[in-house]
């Protein structure tokens, strides 16, 4: 294993990191809920009445963060795969993995470790470990 | 208040995602690729969120309501079933083939990329596709109570 040196960016990252943390603990004291993106789009596909404003209201929070940021600096560049095979496959994936297993990056990974949940320890553990894998496998296996 | 609240925390979840680099899924696989050039920045991401976010969770805990009077809604599942690990599994894969996971995939179509476009609205049907087969099961284990008894 070798350390990108080049890419890495410890500050930035850690102050995201912060934010997001920030965002997290605001929601919890205010709204009473965890900020977990796949729990808060899930259960605005099964609508329940007095449950949705405040999902659509996330999602459009989240919605407008780019344009947001793009007042005060540039947007970092984002390099993705435009293979549409792959995008849905692997949205497939992502959809069905994060309901089945009740949460993803956020919910399990930044929410529930936080609150010391032995499940999201599991869950995160789980999901990274599958993550690692998948990537050696398309970069280094298959390749 | 409670949908302004909501609305000001998913920008600020969204800005952090944006300033973390998760909204790069190239940087999102450079973290995922143990095997090759690794960036370890993720790793600060996850863990500065942690860091903040511990103390607030640990207030929130103890407290029936949130301060705005909401009921504290916290998981209380404690069981390690097969679907937590199964899912994580299917979870991990997509998210190492496309380097997009919920929160930076939905903050990417705000910038219009239909890449993003496109593993979202994937993303959506596999959602739906769960719920269907949930409630299918669910159906299938309570037993219908026989015809013409009342």
């Amino acid at each position: 294993m070798t350390i990108d040196w080049q890419h890495f960016t410890p500050w930035t990252s850690l102050a995201g990191g912060v934010l997001l943390g920030l965002s997290a603990a605001v929601f919890v004291l205010l709204n009473g809920r965890i900020a977990g993106i796949s729990g808060v789009l899930g259960g605005l596909l099964q609508p329940r009445r007095g449950d949705v404003d405040w999902r659509v209201a996330f999602v459009a929070g989240m919605l407008l963060a780019p344009l947001a940021y793009g007042l005060f600096a540039t947007l970092p560049v984002a390099r993705m795969s435009t293979e549409a095979t792959l995008l849905v496959g692997a949205g497939l994936l992502v959809g069905f993995g994060t309901r089945l297993g009740a949460g993803c990056t956020s919910g399990h990974g930044v929410c529930g470790i936080s609150r010391l949940a032995p499940r999201s320890l599991v869950a995160t553990l789980t999901f990274m470990v599958s993550g690692f894998l998948t990537v050696y496998l398309v970069r280094h296996v298959f390749a | 208040m409670l949908t302004l609240s909501a609305f000001f925390c998913g920008l600020l979840f969204g800005l952090g995602l944006i300033l973390g680099g998760m909204t790069n899924p190239a940087k999102v696989q450079a973290f995922l690729d143990l095997g090759g050039a690794w960036d370890p920045s993720l790793a600060l991401v996850m863990g500065g969120a942690i860091l903040v976010a511990s103390g607030a969770f640990a207030v929130a805990k103890n407290r029936p309501r949130s301060l705005l009077g909401a009921p504290m809604q916290l998981p209380s599942a404690r069981d390690l079933e097969p679907r937590l690990i199964g899912g994580s599994v299917l979870f991990g894969a997509g998210w190492g083939l496309a380097g997009f996971c919920p929160g930076p995939a939905i903050v990417t179509l705000g910038t219009g990329a239909p890449a993003a476009g496109l593993f979202v609205c994937a993303m959506l049907v596999g959602m739906l596709a769960f719920e269907g087969l949930d409630q299918f099961l669910k159906r299938a284990r309570t037993p219908r109570p026989a015809a013409g008894v009342r």
